[in-house]
């Protein structure tokens, strides 16, 4: 009954609901939220067949923010409820929303598995390197030596790198990108929905209350093309101002290269999202500032079945081979005796 | 004699015997050995087997916590009980007329529960000094006195198994892995049971190892021989057919029943399963027997944790599938949170709690009932969830039907709470006829093309909201873990609201209690006592209720299915009697419940020590309270 409304066309304020948004002005999920909407639009998603599932914190008001379907569940658990409903609903788009506390930390464990099941599914996660919610405590992603609430001395435990973890998990689809990169962003997503198995991005999205300014370093227009480098697949990794800065792998490690001075694009890496082997797309994730630019884009997109398909795939085999399930046989096999 | 209604002709059996057969209306047999010696396929076997010639049957696997404890040794001792009779029997036995142990621990362990005088097997070979050493014993039991009083057969079965596999290429290790077979052939001539049912067993399950199955029929009917032609054995008993009400049977287990209900459920209101799980102990069964049903459009996840499990059921209840999870106490414990989720945004789920021995992980394999606070209160808020116990194994089906039942029609989570004393208990079960099942349809709100926004926390006549699912155009919502403004569903934190939303959620609970049967009380309306049970103890309680009634006590029994809510009529009944006695295995949590919600001085009957009652600790009890 859906396929009309699929066909409709639909702006970004059809996928608004009716919910005053109610995060901190300036803050870097409205920028996301934009954007979605706009995907969405763009694509014509069908609302009723998009679902928003989120866990707690900021990022995760979100569902209550689109006029699509969408649960707020409770803290780290969205990944687990969005498989449950694509067991059931393969043909659902389903967002999770989550951030750098909800799924790395209190969440790690479902994130880790969502992805390593490949479950058709989108995962947004918001990395604003802080909790906001509850005001102002270190996150899992908050660099050594930060000063927070609960680290008046600094942070002592080594932060998580989110894209280094969804590729150690074999995620099929990896991506980072900026809240106020809006195009790029938009691009991301949209490359993200077109993905069949876990989709799993990095936003790096600023909390302008608890943590402004965690990511200058990659948004500032004067250091942005310095600090940050745009991955193409298929094309050699380049960077800086006059694009005149490479990457290129010296053994197991990569390192910086100047153009120039015998040194052609040729000898630099060049970047292969589909390659099978997610061993590139991880040394990438641990390219960091301020050693290395960081790199935003599509790490990683490759093809392989996922949870839900395989599942009813099974359903339908068993249906094939032993025919409709029927209780009255089921109850009556095996040893049965009657009494008169 | 009696002619057996069962509709199996045990052709394959020896002929008959020439010995003396002893008629006994009932009788208990125990297999103990070993966690690695087949004990629980060889209590499968009789069980299966009595099942069969139309007998009444009860079981009680007992086995241990460790998987691989060391061999020989009291921890690694597995058990399992079977009671058939040919009258209405409720529990295994408190007591065992045979004992069969395959060594020196399964022996010192087993023999207290062993009636005097009753019928002692013993595998004469597994007691060397070194198996005497691994039980931690200084001397031989069968020398010390130990057995005396009782009819001791040691037979060589380790040495007489080895010797009907000869010649079948088996090393000595695989010959001795038939054993079990060997001593259940002498069971099966002991109590006059055929063996076509085994050997059809062993047919198919070693029907890839042809020696193995030729060397285990071997072992079965050279333990049958030996009771028919040595000295050792001068009679032999016969249990016949129990007047079982007319119908097509199958013996079914505790968490097959559990599994096997769910389904129904299912199929009554019209939908597909769905089952979150994560394995635990005495659980798993459910996910294991629901992962093969897949051609009824069974879903089954096995979850990274307990708490996954549990969100993957609220995600596919959310997405319109009959959800469920299954678990036991810990487990329970860690998807608390969960289950307030779906208290709030009002789904329907059906959580399966196995209690075991607890607090925390407790006694893994070991029967208590000590989790209903928990199943209660067990979350934070004012979060009421219904709460239904089965009463057997077979009731298991019935119960889960009306789990699933009450959830989808409420909109809410029920808990179905079970023990492992059920789940792995077995019973005959009288096969429903299929069109005889409840029917509880359910109706999804339709397409919607007024472009006005959906109102999910609009209410019916039981206060449950629609279900409105996924896919459905212009129905789209958001439902969350946050309170929820009356009718619309908006996030709401009014005062007011939140009163009034709490209060729709306990009188939605409540009502439950106008669509549930009346509490029935079975024996006198009014009178000097009333039991009142829950749950798995309902065997031992009804069996002492009816011993006690046969010596002249006056006692009536109400054994409850539903606690929560408690069905309407509960209070009155309370009020009809001087006393009220209250058996469980745990240390009075209904009993609390009682005295809080109707003002009676209920008395308990309790015990925590992984062990179900023996039905005459309550008959005591009884006859204590009745002081006669
Ligand atoms: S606290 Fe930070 S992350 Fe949360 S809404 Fe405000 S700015 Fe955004």
């Amino acid at each position: 009954m859906s396929d009309n409304s699929a066909l409709q066309v639909l702006k970004p304020s059809d996928f608004a609901s009716d919910q005053d948004v109610r995060w901190c002005p300036g803050c870097g999920d409205y920028s996301i939220l934009a954007q979605m909407k706009k995907v969405l639009a763009s694509v014509g998603a069908p609302r009723e067949k998009t679902v928003f599932v989120s866990g707690i914190g900021c990022s995760s008001r979100f569902p209550y923010y689109m006029n699509t379907y969408g649960m707020h569940t409770i803290h780290g658990r969205a990944p687990a409820i969005a498989t449950g409903i694509k067991a059931v609903h393969p043909d659902l788009h389903v967002w999770v929303i989550t951030g750098d506390g909800d799924g790395l930390s209190i969440g790690g464990n479902h994130l880790l598995h969502a992805i390593r099941r490949n479950v058709d599914i989108n995962i947004v996660l918001f990395n604003n390197r802080i909790y906001g919610l509850t005001k102002g405590q270190y996150s899992p992603t908050s660099p050594l030596g930060k000063v927070t609430k609960s680290t008046p001395m600094g942070v002592i435990d080594n932060p998580l790198h989110p894209l280094s973890i969804a590729i150690g998990c074999e995620a099929t689809f990896v991506a980072r990108t900026i809240d106020v990169n809006i195009k790029h962003l938009g691009m991301v997503l949209r490359r993200a929905l077109e993905h069949r198995g876990t989709s799993f991005i990095e936003v790096y999205q600023n909390c302008v209350v608890f943590n402004d300014g965690a990511f200058s370093y990659a948004t500032d227009r004067e250091t942005k093309a310095e600090t940050t480098l745009e991955l193409e697949h298929g094309k050699p990794l380049i960077f800086g101002k006059n694009r005149d800065k490479g990457i290129r792998l010296n053994g197991l490690d990569p390192e910086i290269v100047e153009l120039g001075k015998g040194i052609t694009e040729d000898d630099l890496l060049f970047h292969d999202e589909k390659a099978p082997e997610p061993s590139l797309a991880y040394l990438l994730s641990r390219m960091r500032y301020p050693e290395f630019p960081e790199p935003i884009g599509i790490f990683r997109a490759v093809e392989q079945p996922c949870y839900d398909e395989l599942l009813n795939h099974q359903i339908d085999e068993a249906r094939k081979q032993k025919g409709e399930g029927d209780l009255e046989k089921l109850f009556h096999s095996g040893d049965t005796w009657v009494v008169q | 004699m009696a002619t057996s209604g069962a509709s199996t002709e045990s052709k394959s059996s020896p002929k008959k015997t020439s010995k003396e057969v002893i008629e006994l209306t009932s009788a208990t047999v125990r297999f103990a050995g070993d966690s690695g010696d087949g004990m629980q396929l060889a209590g499968m076997q009789l069980t299966n087997t009595s099942a069969l010639v139309g007998n009444d049957v009860a079981t009680f696997p007992d086995y241990p916590a460790e998987i691989r404890a060391p061999r020989g040794t009291k921890a690694g001792v597995s058990g399992f009980q079977i009671h058939f009779a040919s009258t209405e029997i409720f529990t295994p036995g408190d007591k065992v007329d045979a004992l069969v142990a395959m060594n020196p621990a399964a022996l010192v362990t087993n023999l207290p529960d062993l009636v005097k005088g009753g019928v002692l097997i013993v595998d004469k070979n597994s007691f060397q000094p070194k198996d005497l050493k691994l039980a931690g014993l200084d001397s031989n039991p069968l020398e010390d006195g130990t057995v005396q009083g009782y009819q001791v057969h040691a037979v060589e079965i380790t040495r007489l198994t080895r010797l009907a596999v000869d010649g079948l290429g088996l090393t000595q290790k695989e010959a001795d892995r038939c054993r079990n077979f060997y001593a259940m052939g002498l069971v099966y001539w002991l109590y006059n049971r055929p063996l076509d049912a085994t050997l059809r067993f062993i047919d198919e399950k070693f029907a890839r190892r042809p020696a193995i199955a030729e060397a285990n029929r071997r072992a079965l009917l050279a333990g049958y021989n030996y009771g028919e032609t040595t000295e050792a054995f001068l009679s032999h008993f016969r249990v016949g057919p129990a007047k079982l009400s007319p119908g097509t049977y199958r013996n079914i287990m505790g968490n097959q029943a559990t599994a096997w209900g769910l389904m129904a459920g299912a199929y009554c209101c019209g939908k597909e399963l769905f089952l979150g799980s994560y394995p635990i102990t005495p659980a798993s069964d459910i996910l294991h027997e629901l992962a093969k049903q897949k051609n009824f459009g069974v879903r089954t996840f096995q979850a990274e944790d307990e708490i996954a499990a549990v969100c993957s059921a609220i995600g596919a209840s959310f997405a319109g599938a009959v959800a469920a999870t299954s678990s036991s106490g810990p487990g329970i414990a860690l998807k608390s949170e969960a289950i307030g989720l779906a208290v709030m945004i009002e789904l329907p789920l059906v959580i399966v709690n196995n209690q075991r021995g607890g607090p925390s992980t407790g006694l893994p394999t070991k029967t208590e009932q000590a989790d209903l606070f928990q199943v209660l209160f067990g979350r934070n808020g004012e979060c009421p969830v219904p709460v239904v116990a089965p009463r057997s194994p077979a009731d298991c089906f019935d119960t889960a039907i009306e789990a699933v039942r009450i959830a989808v029609q409420y909109m809410t989570p029920v808990f179905f709470l079970s023990d492992g004393y059920l789940a792995n208990g077995s019973e005959p079960w009288r096969i429903p006829d299929i069109d005889s099942l409840p029917k509880f349809p359910v109706e999804h709100p339709g397409p919607a093309a007024n472009g006005e926004p959906f109102h999910p926390y609009t209410r019916n006549e039981r206060l449950a909201r629609p279900w409105a699912l996924p896919g459905t155009p212009g129905l789209m919502y958001r439902v969350g873990g946050l309170e929820k403004q009356d009718i619309t569903g908006d996030v709401s934190y009014d005062p007011e609201n939140h009163q009034k939303m709490v209060n729709l959620r306990a009188r939605k609970v409540a009502g439950i209690a106008q669509d549930i049967p009346p509490q029935e009380v079975e024996g006198p309306e009014s009178g000097p006592l009333l039991v009142v049970g829950w749950g798995g103890t309902f065997g031992a309680i009804e069996t002492a209720v009816r011993d006690a009634r046969k010596k002249g006590y006056e006692v009536a029994f109400a054994h409850l299915r539903y606690l929560n809510p408690f069905p309407s009529n509960l209070g009155d009944i309370l009020q009809r009697y001087e006393k009220v006695l209250v058996p469980e295995l745990n240390m009075g949590q209904l009993r609390y419940m009682l005295r809080s919600e109707y003002l009676v001085d209920a008395v308990g009957l309790n015990k925590v020590k992984g062990k179900p009652f023996a039905s005459t600790e309550i008959e005591e009890k009884i006859c204590e309270m009745l002081g006669k």
